[in-house]
């Protein structure tokens, strides 16, 4: 197996164990662990194995195609600078799984944490690993989420929730604007592939969208790495359990913005403003890091703001532009995330051991826990940069290039100032963290009276890393030399510049620094030592300013205030102004483009006045108007002119050639006349009454609401009358035309297309019938109707009092009597109409007709004999069970559809001949007909069990709603 | 024919948005079911309006495409009828549901506050 496979198993090793382990039960730790651990290693073993690849500035690549015409490749590239890192998050990550084997307590679901954990080590690998810069983006907002999870793992604890959502907000919108900042590099460079981009550095730095792009990448990755501003949400994050701010807030996440900061140094850095945005934020999170640290009472919160300082630290040194300066961060990236992380451990130990991590509580720990208590100490050596350890080394770099001069500017003569004052803040909260802990009267009142030392396997992560340090620090040469200068090369992609790793360089400038550094952090920490045993956590004047309070107030402010505001300005409850704005945007939507695009009158084409179509127009006009005028106060008048407007659109269909419209649309418009019939019965009785008052400001809404009406009809006029007098463009009417009976075996093409061509299509529509039958009917079953419908009609009650009048009469009489003659005639006309909808739906694929039409004409044949008979009286005689007709017809549609993959043809293809059937004649048959059955069974269920569930309601008995009486049983429930 | 068709469709355009805006429910249901007339007329009517010549293929001879009138938005115009049915039943019943519930046959459940 060539390296270059090797890319996607490394990456894929944690996301694959991470996922294994989301199924381990929670109360197997072991397993759990082994797996993680194990999972880890593998990792490791591969990324070490690599390293032969990548020496001396060679790349191993493995490019898996993705979204190739969106430039988005699934690109993995692994050079010097990448492996190094990818050391860091294995190596790293294999020590935090084994300290927090015996760190998670048997309370908390440990699979859960791995699997989190490792899903984080995951994707971290991706960021380093990512040859695209989308993928990139990917990755980043993944280690964001992962992050979000592992901070909130103790989720019954608020801060552990406050501080996760805070990691994710701010990190979060950061990523987002990385995500636009990169998609800018990519348009200015025209391709994401990484290597491009950095090849285009100076194509990059020229363009006028140059400094957007540098300002969007800059709020990710100051984000990410918690610089200033953005700084405040890594103390927060805290509330993780420790081996997450081991991991993530010290060794590895917060390396991803530095990380970005370097990959993209050749084609961002270098130019002022550069110097100037990374090297403000570098230096003020540097000062404020350091500064802060110092009063912090918590163990972790000391280490959080020295994480801050040093990777402010590393921030700065890669503002300075220079190659070596590039060097000194990448060494500082390692060295910081080896000591910090032990220490983060060391903290975690103390806690988990006494119970608290409340400085002002703890002391003279030495005694109880001597290794643990070493190891730290050599650990916050390093982090106060004191000689024979690696934090030295890479402080004496530091140093020496904030002597050098750059840009010049007061920045940059500021700069050997700062860095001394800063390496003096470093060495005061180093002494503090191992003097208070460690040494001074044995503890009082700790939550646990009697710490000791942790098991073995729980310290070694920690002896590990300090070792490490130690090696670093003594013969950096020999140890992380090589490796150093492999990952140089990839930054730089030139021969690294000279520098030297040596522990002595002779009494140097640097030197005198780190002395001053050293000797005047002792005399600060000496100072404040009393005024620290007991004041409140955080600096003084600081600490009442503090960012994560200005970031809950913004928050606050806009997903509430405003967010209320413009709810209360903007939004309405009320449906009429939704409906104006919505007819008025719909006018403008429409206009705009007529206007733009110059809308010519074309000449009047008068071929020939159509007299017959003029009048059917003048009585659908009148119609429509009609309907509006009287839908107030006449319904039923309004209901006759609604029908007659409809029977003109069929008219309309029948005239201008479209034989299938018109049939569906009278049937169509049968059915719902009925429906709306049925339903009045259920509105309130309303009066017209003269001396009505009509106020002004309801007169001036009336004209507004005609003036949007009129607006739109004279639009949809015009419109209408451009579109139709377009030329028709040779659009895709003849494809239809011409495979309707090759291809389809039908002659009438509209049918054709439905049911072959854009089978699907209907097989979705049908769909949509059945869910809005369900759902009327389920509306139906809780129907409740308002108090004043609850009696009978007024025709009822009239007709109920004439047959009650009289003796010879029993009460319903009257109106079987008046309706004698139709019934019987409906009662006669019921095989004919089902005679008449197989007729429709047999010659539907050649002729006028199909499942539609068939379908709605066997609901009207069932419908009429309700109608004609009463419900309860057809009822008895006819059991219909529509619900079963909607299944089946389902049934039928898909099953045919599927059949077609029996044969080995895609979803709904269709194959036709014609059949011999005695009387008949020749039929057609395609296997379309059978879709059509479909479709016919659904449409006649569907429809009649709308109309049979509203036509219940009628019979239903509806008792006055008390609490404990059961609901009624109802006809409809038991019949259908 | 265009004219008085485009004339039409104008007219119930603007009773079904003028019923649209109106506050009773029933108002709206049938301002709809004009809406939904209009707009199914305006689709057919892309298609160009040719009167004897509906997509029907002859039964002998080979058709030819430029004496039928353009099927595609038939077919649309046909799904859009029966959508609009199922639509406005829906509608129906959310409505009848609505006055139960509330007591009234305001659109938004409440008479308005004067």
């Amino acid at each position: 197996m060539s390296d270059n496979d090797l890319l996607p198993i490394l990456l894929t090793i944690p996301f694959v164990a991470s996922a294994v382990l989301a199924f381990v039960p929670v109360h197997a730790r072991n397993l759990a662990a082994w797996l993680s651990g194990l999972s880890a290693l593998a990792a490791l073993g591969i990324t070490a194995v690599l390293y032969g690849s990548v020496r001396g500035g060679n790349v191993v690549r493995n490019k898996i195609e993705w979204l190739p015409s969106l430039g988005l490749d699934f690109d993995l590239r692994l050079d010097g600078f990448a492996w190094i890192f990818a050391i860091l998050i294995t190596a790293i990550g294999f020590l935090v799984v084994l300290y927090a084997r015996y760190y998670i307590s048997k309370d908390d679901p440990m699979p859960r944490f791995f699997a989190y954990l490792l899903s984080f080590m995951g994707a971290m690998l991706g960021i380093v690993l990512s040859g695209n810069l989308i993928l990139l983006a990917i990755f980043w907002e993944l280690t964001s989420i992962v992050s979000f999870l592992l901070i909130g793992y103790w989720h019954q604890n608020a801060a552990a929730r406050d501080g996760a959502r805070m990691a994710l907000t701010v990190t979060g919108i950061g990523g987002l604007c990385l995500l636009v900042g990169l998609l800018i590099v990519g348009h200015i460079v025209g391709s994401y592939d990484l290597d491009r981009v950095l090849a285009a550095g100076d194509q990059i730095k020229g363009h006028a969208l140059y400094l957007p792009a540098l300002i969007l990448i800059l709020m990710g990755a100051l984000t990410k790495s918690a610089q200033f501003p953005f700084h405040f949400w890594l103390p927060n994050a805290m509330a993780a359990p420790t081996p997450v701010s081991a991991y993530l807030h010290s060794a590895t996440m917060v390396k991803a913005g530095v990380f970005l900061l370097a990959r993209l140094w050749p084609a961002l850095s270098g130019t002022y403003e550069w110097f100037w945005l990374v090297g403000f934020a570098g230096v003020a999170t540097l000062m404020l890091g350091a500064y802060f640290a110092i009063f912090q009472q918590d163990l972790k919160g000391l280490l959080a703001y020295s994480t801050i300082s040093h990777l402010g630290l590393i921030t700065t040194l890669l503002s300075l532009g220079s190659p070596i300066a590039a060097v000194a961060a990448i060494f500082h990236m390692v060295n910081h995330a080896t000591f910090k992380a032990s220490l983060f451990m060391a903290a975690g130990i103390i806690d988990h051991e006494t119970g608290t991590r409340d400085m002002r509580k703890l002391g003279g720990l030495f005694r109880f826990l001597p290794i643990t208590a070493t190891l730290a100490m050599v650990a916050s050596a390093a982090m106060a940069g004191v000689p024979l350890l690696n934090g030295f080394l890479s402080k004496e770099m530091f140093f020496a290039e904030a002597v050098e001069t750059h840009a010049d500017s007061i920045l940059d003569r500021a700069l050997p100032y700062i860095a001394t004052l800063s390496g003096a803040f470093a060495v005061a909260y180093s002494l503090r963290f191992i003097h208070t802990v460690f040494f001074g009267p044995p503890p009082r009142d700790l939550p646990n009276p009697h710490p000791h030392e942790p098991p073995h396997w729980m310290r070694l992560p920690i002896e590990l890393l300090v070792m490490v340090c130690m090696i670093v620090g003594i013969v950096p040469g020999l140890s992380i030399g090589p490796f150093l200068d492999t990952a140089v090369i990839a930054v730089l992609g030139t021969e690294p510049p000279e520098y030297s790793l040596a522990l002595w360089h002779g009494f140097t400038t640097p030197l005198l620094m780190s002395i001053v550094a050293l000797i005047g952090g002792t005399i600060l920490y000496i100072m404040l030592k009393s005024y620290l045993a007991t004041c409140e956590d955080g600096p003084p004047i600081f600490r009442h300013l503090q960012g994560q309070r200005i970031f809950e107030r913004i928050l606050v402010t806009v997903s509430w205030k405003w967010a209320r505001w413009l709810e209360a300005t903007a939004g309405t409850r009320r449906l009429q102004p939704q409906l104006r704005w919505l007819a008025g945007l719909g006018f403008v939507a429409a206009f705009l483009p007529l206007y733009m695009g110059g809308f010519h009158a074309r000449q009047l084409s008068f071929t020939g006045p159509d007299m017959i179509f003029t009048m059917i127009w003048a009585i659908g006009s009148f119609a429509a108007l009609g309907a509006a005028f009287q839908a107030k106060y006449h319904r039923l008048a309004a209901l006759m002119m609604l029908g007659g407007a409809g029977l003109m659109t069929c008219l309309t269909f029948v005239w201008l050639s479209a034989p299938d419209l018109a049939l569906t649309q009278l049937l169509v418009e049968v059915v719902t006349t009925v429906l709306i019939l049925l339903g009045l019965r259920w509105l309130p009785k309303r009066e017209e009454r003269i001396d009505e008052s009509v106020t002004f400001t309801a007169r001036l809404r009336r004209l507004r609401d005609l003036g949007i009406a009129v607006a739109c009809g004279v639009g949809m006029s015009v419109l209408a009358y451009a579109v139709m007098t377009l030329p028709v463009p040779d659009a895709i009417a003849n494809y239809f035309l011409e495979r309707a009976y090759s291809e389809g075996g039908g002659r009438n093409v509209v049918n054709v297309i439905l049911v072959d061509f854009r089978g699907f299509d209907t097989l979705g529509e049908i769909t949509v019938l059945a869910i809005v039958a369900l759902t009327v009917f389920a509306l139906l079953r809780r129907f409740r109707p308002a108090a004043d419908s609850l009696g009978a009609p007024e025709q009822q009650r009239i007709q109920n009092a004439y047959d009650d009048a009289r003796p010879e009469r029993s009460e319903g009489d009257t109106v079987r009597d008046y309706l004698l003659v139709p019934s019987v005639i409906m009662q006669w006309l019921f095989p004919v109409i089902i005679t008449f909808a197989a007729f429709l739906f047999i010659r539907g694929h050649d002729l006028p007709g199909g499942g539609f039409a068939a379908g709605i004409a066997m609901a009207i044949a069932f419908l009429l004999q309700y109608l004609a008979g009463g419900t309860r009286w057809a009822e008895d005689r006819l059991r219909i069970l529509p619900l079963r007709w909607i299944g089946l017809g389902l049934l039928i549609a898909t099953a045919t559809g599927m059949g077609a993959w029996i044969l080995g043809y895609p979803f709904l293809t269709t194959h036709s001949r014609y059949l011999e059937v005695p009387l008949i004649g020749k039929i057609p048959a395609a296997s379309a007909m059978l879709f059509d059955l479909g479709v016919f069974a659904l449409v006649v269920g569907a429809t009649v069990l709308i109309l049979i569930a509203l036509a219940h309601q009628s019979i239903r008995v509806y008792r006055v709603k008390t609490p404990d009486m059961p609901a009624p049983q109802t006809l409809a429930e038991e019949k259908i | 024919m265009e004219l008085v068709l485009a004339i039409g469709i104008g007219i119930m355009t603007g009773s079904g948005v003028w019923l649209l805006l109106r506050p009773r429910t029933y108002q709206v249901i049938v301002g709809l079911s004009l809406l939904s007339y209009a707009v199914n007329l305006f689709i057919f009517g892309v298609g160009g309006l040719k009167k004897n010549a509906p997509p029907i293929l002859p039964y002998s001879g080979v058709a030819n495409p430029a004496t039928m009138t353009d099927p595609v938005p038939q077919a649309l115009v046909l799904t859009a009828i029966v959508i609009g049915f199922a639509t406005t039943a829906l509608f129906l019943v959310v409505m009848l549901a609505s006055r139960g519930l509330t007591g009234t046959d305001h659109v938004d459940g409440r008479e308005k506050s004067r």
